[in-house]
């Protein structure tokens, strides 16, 4: 079960245009920063990307954006990025806009194996438009599908050459949800280790979910918004 | 009339002991620095965090460690850690006591636009639509009029909806009001050295107003 690839180059190599593609992390937090550099370098085009926001001009997503590789973002939030307002108001990028918690389910129903989910979140809104609703117990709710990717492309911190994987703090967010959704799922992580080194009872994703890992390098790990106290 | 602290301030007072409480971008943020420390209650962050703690130290920040408005943080003792889908089952499952959120109208049937404005650059609802549809405690912190003085109180919302029929107590510069049940804004409370009058006159809504209406104690 070993799931160990070269590098970013060979996780992504058969990633083809017009393909839909996963993106873990939230803001700039627990991108997968060697996969985005590896798919702006192999330049793969048409691509539809779920991710909850699409990078800034010069990190993560924002990347492939200024590449012209994607055609559809479906995304919660998609705020800090000019080239891609640009983008969208020039009609050359196609943009979904869904709930946060929605977009997140979605992803889950796919690692769990289940076609749909039911939420309140949309009820009343044009996101409600063109979508069955149920009633349970007097509430309405929206069914929303899962989705169906080509790729889950996630970060974790530490992974095993078995697939394992254990994320860090609050750069958990989307990816252990994306990790078990992809039809392949790709793992770059900060620190590869052998089986058993990781605790059992620790790990987040089973190795199950996780087709290709390797140990990325250069982490750059920019931060968005750097908010910090004097110290007195 | 209030300033923004002074908005925060007052909603801090609905806070109540053990609660668990997510608070929006804005002025719901101002109101973690006016929790009075004998209260013991836990800030969830959406994107996966609860027991979000204040800014970190010059130098301590970390980028795996921010809020769901991006921002550096730190985790308080006892901060629990999990992944975006559990964030809002915990939020659906209506497990967070309060949430708090700025919106540009909420109508007098406690509808709520906050996400889109047409013609305009459309960023996103990130988590509030999901909130708003679940949250059974909203309270929105916001301005009573908007920059070109029109009141954001309304009998029906303007802009595209965020979500309907949730909103429970706005706090503005002016006032403190409840959304009743069968609709209206019920006035509250008048912030220091504001007058009924001065209120009826921001409040494009059915407000309703019965007997004296006290001084905001903040």
């Amino acid at each position: 079960m070993n799931k160990v690839v070269s590098g970013a180059d060979e996780a992504i190599r058969d990633v083809k245009d017009g393909m839909t593609l996963m993106l873990g992390g939230f803001g700039l937090c627990g991108l997968p920063e060697n996969c985005i550099a590896a798919l702006v370098k192999k330049g793969t085009k048409e691509l539809t990307c779920i991710s909850n926001n699409a990078g800034v001009d010069d990190f993560g997503i924002g990347l492939m954006l200024k590449q012209r590789q994607v055609k559809k973002m479906i995304s919660s939030y998609v705020g800090e990025n000019a080239e891609f307002e640009r983008q969208l108001l020039s009609g050359e990028l196609e943009v979904e806009l869904i709930p946060q918690g929605t977009l997140a389910t979605r992803c889950m129903a796919a690692g769990y194996g289940m076609p749909a989910i039911f939420t309140p979140a949309g009820i009343g809104t044009e996101v409600a438009i063109g979508k069955e609703i149920r009633n349970f117990n007097g509430k309405d709710y929206l069914m929303e599908m899962a989705f169906d990717a080509d790729f889950a492309i996630v970060k974790a911190w530490k992974g095993d050459t078995m697939g394992n994987l254990v994320y860090k703090a609050t750069a958990r967010n989307f990816n252990s949800v994306m990790a078990m959704a992809g039809k392949i799922t790709v793992a770059e992580v900060e620190e590869l280790v052998e089986p058993g080194e990781l605790d059992p009872d620790h790990i987040h994703t089973p190795g199950i979910y996780v087709h290709r890992i390797f140990q990325g390098a250069n982490y750059e790990k920019r931060i968005e918004q750097r908010t910090t106290k004097k110290r007195v | 009339m209030l300033d923004k602290e002074g908005i925060a301030k007052r909603i801090a007072k609905e806070i109540k002991d053990g609660y668990y409480v997510n608070l929006g971008i804005g002025i719901p943020t101002l109101v973690a620095n006016y929790i009075p420390a004998h209260i013991d209650v836990v800030l969830q962050s959406e994107n996966g965090l609860l027991g979000m703690g204040p800014f970190p130290f010059d130098g301590e920040e970390d980028a795996d460690v921010i809020n769901a408005g991006k921002q550096t943080i730190t985790m308080l003792p006892g901060s629990a850690i999990f992944d975006s889908a559990m964030s809002f089952g915990m939020i659906r499952a209506k497990k967070v006591n309060l949430t708090i959120l700025g919106a540009m109208e909420v109508s007098e049937n406690g509808d709520i636009a906050n996400w889109k404005i047409p013609g305009k650059m459309v960023k996103g609802m990130g988590g509030a639509m999901d909130l708003v549809a679940s949250a059974e405690n909203i309270i929105v912190a916001m301005q009573h009029v908007n920059k070109a003085g029109e009141s954001k109180l309304l009998p029906q919302c303007t802009l595209p909806l965020t979500g309907i029929n949730c909103v429970k107590k706005i706090v503005t510069e002016l006032a403190v009001l409840d959304v009743l049940p069968g609709g209206g804004f019920k006035l509250l409370e008048r912030a220091p050295g504001i007058s009924v009058e001065e209120i009826e006159n921001a409040t494009a809504g059915k407000l309703i107003i019965e007997g004296d209406i006290p001084e905001m104690d903040i």
